[in-house]
């Protein structure tokens, strides 16, 4: 199962290969990682039918989270779409309702749960 | 007609003694000028007795009188009355002129006597006329002392005035100087406000990191412990790598964090005024990320796109980075709120974009550097250009800006780094804050 991360920060990179590393190992997923909503999308141009599940920071400079979730839905309506799980710091009601207006499958608060974040991949 | 010079002789004496009355040197000349009018009359009675002929006694008497007159010229007390003194001249040359020629030629004299007495009479007339116009300038100087005294005491009333609201003045000005520091300070903390959500963001980024990066590391140590149990000792070593390098990113971390809670704390304290050498790039990276984090928090439908153009070779240069820092983040917080604006206003396609760029110029007196905030927002009217650097001066609604901090700027800037700012700026299209310090 192909998973893109998108976040501005570079250390969330090795910290997904860590926290998921015997589901890596097992060749359950593989991550691939995106440092802005510009560079998910030119990624996304020729993957899109591979990648099953897109995890993206909402709080980005440039294109946010929501302006990149709004292209992807735009972009790639094809069956099966991408699901779509938003990130942010900031938890709040109006964040959360923008996101899911805008067609994001879940909503999930930092920091990170990963535990949490599995179950859900399990579920998929 | 000897008589009139005794007369002369005696009304001098008096009216001088007269003059002097009111005078500290009174005292003095009393009894002498008393003792002058008495010796007149008795020399009258003496000389006309001891002596047969007029002409004889004209001319002691005369003799007399030049003498008194230039010992009273010669007395520096009686230097204010020489117009008085000085008037009995003409009647000493006259008589003694008048007597010589009758000693000599009495029949000469007694053909023109008519003359010669007139000339006497005219003599003694003439001093009473100097007396008169000497007693109105005394008087007129008399009463140009009193007005004197009477513009001193106005003069000395109205200095005590002005005294006084001098040191009113004064207090007003420590007043004022004690409240512009009150104000200083509020605007430090209003604008630690603004920021206070973005702090918030930057320091929680780097703890989920700590957190995230310790937690791993434990499972990795679970890992690493049943690899050693396995006797893969080649993946355990791979796993001792990874903890290593998570070690080192919660440290990362860690200080990321410290730095900002740092940052913050200086932010707020009183400027210490102390210049050091400084990384211009490293401020104005974190009070760019800080300005952009704080108006996000506050309204999350704004977003910006950040563009930083930063010289890596720019030299350190020395400044009181606190105060430079605060000018930095003011620029920020204008360029994100102009964009903001123009996004509200227009909204659609318009894309608010922040750039800030730094190099090293040369200039007439050596280098500077250059620190450049251009943004594409709203721009700043024609009309108001020329007041945005006044204190007080905002074009935000009450209670969102102080007006405070261009003006701050400007004095950080200009008069306190011997800087300049300027501004280009077009209605509609953007603005730029062009700010240059000296390097030397």
């Amino acid at each position: 199962m192909k998973i893109l991360v998108v976040d501005d920060e570079a250390d969330v990179q090795p910290l997904f290969l860590q926290r998921f590393r015997k589901e890596i190992k097992n060749h359950e997923v593989e991550f691939n990682f995106a440092q802005s909503g510009e560079e998910a999308l030119d990624y996304l141009k020729d993957k899109h039918s591979e990648v099953v599940l897109i995890l993206s920071d909402i709080n980005m400079p440039g294109m946010s989270g929501i302006e990149l979730l709004t292209h992807i839905r735009e972009d790639f309506p094809n069956p099966p779409p991408p699901v779509v799980m938003m990130i942010t710091a900031y938890g709040d009601d109006e964040n959360y309702q923008q996101a899911m207006a805008k067609g994001a499958d879940d909503f999930l608060t930092k920091p990170l749960d990963f535990n949490l974040l599995k179950e859900k991949l399990k579920n998929l | 007609m000897y008589f009139f010079i005794y007369a002369a002789l005696l009304l001098l004496a008096i009216r001088l003694r007269k003059s002097i009355k009111l005078l500290p040197i009174a005292p003095k000349w009393n009894t002498p000028l008393y003792g002058i009018a008495l010796s007149a009359i008795g020399l009258y009675f003496l000389v006309n007795d001891l002596v047969p002929r007029d002409e004889i006694n004209g001319i002691i008497i005369a003799m007399v009188l030049l003498g008194v007159v230039l010992f009273f010229n010669k007395e520096p007390d009686f230097k204010g009355f020489s117009v008085m003194i000085n008037a009995h001249y003409p009647l000493i040359a006259i008589a003694l002129i008048a007597n010589l020629t009758a000693l000599i030629n009495i029949k000469f004299y007694n053909k023109y006597d008519n003359f010669f007495e007139s000339a006497q009479l005219a003599a003694f007339g003439w001093v009473f006329l100097r007396v008169a116009t000497s007693k109105k300038q005394q008087s007129e100087l008399k009463r140009i002392s009193e007005r004197k005294d009477e513009l001193e005491i106005l003069v000395a009333e109205r200095t005590t005035e002005i005294t006084k609201q001098r040191n009113e003045l004064q207090e007003t000005v420590k007043e004022l100087q004690a409240t512009q520091a009150q104000l200083i300070q509020q605007e430090k903390l209003a604008s630690l406000g603004e920021l206070t959500a973005g702090i918030a963001h930057e320091i929680q980024n780097p703890l989920n990191f700590v957190n995230n990066f310790s937690e791993v590391s434990m499972e990795l140590i679970d890992e690493m412990e049943e690899e050693m149990a396995k006797g893969d000792m080649e993946e355990a070593t791979a796993i001792a790598n990874d903890i290593k390098q998570n070690l080192e990113k919660i440290r990362h971390h860690g200080k990321r964090a410290d730095g900002i809670v740092k940052g913050m704390l200086q932010h707020s304290r009183a400027s210490s005024n102390v210049k050091e050498l400084t990384n211009l790039n490293t401020i104005a990276d974190e009070y760019f990320r800080l300005a952009y984090h704080g108006l996000r928090a506050k309204d999350k439908s704004f977003n910006a796109d950040l563009v930083t153009n930063f010289d890596p070779n720019l030299p350190e240069i020395n400044i009181v980075s606190q105060d430079v820092g605060r000018v930095l983040l003011n620029m920020f917080t204008n360029a994100f709120y102009a964009v903001h604006q123009k996004q509200k206003t227009i909204g659609g396609d318009f894309k608010p974009k922040v750039e800030v760029s730094t190099r090293v110029i040369s200039a007439a007196n050596g280098k500077e550097l250059e620190i450049t905030v251009k943004d594409n927002g709203s721009g700043i009217p024609d009309a108001i250009k020329d007041k945005i650097m006044q204190p007080f001066f905002t074009t935000k609604p009450a209670g969102e800006g102080t007006g405070l901090g261009l003006s701050l700027s400007y004095d950080i800037i200009v008069k306190a780094h011997k800087g300049h700012i300027d501004i280009h700026s077009k209605e509609g299209e953007g603005t730029s804050f062009i700010i240059t310090l000296p390097l030397a």
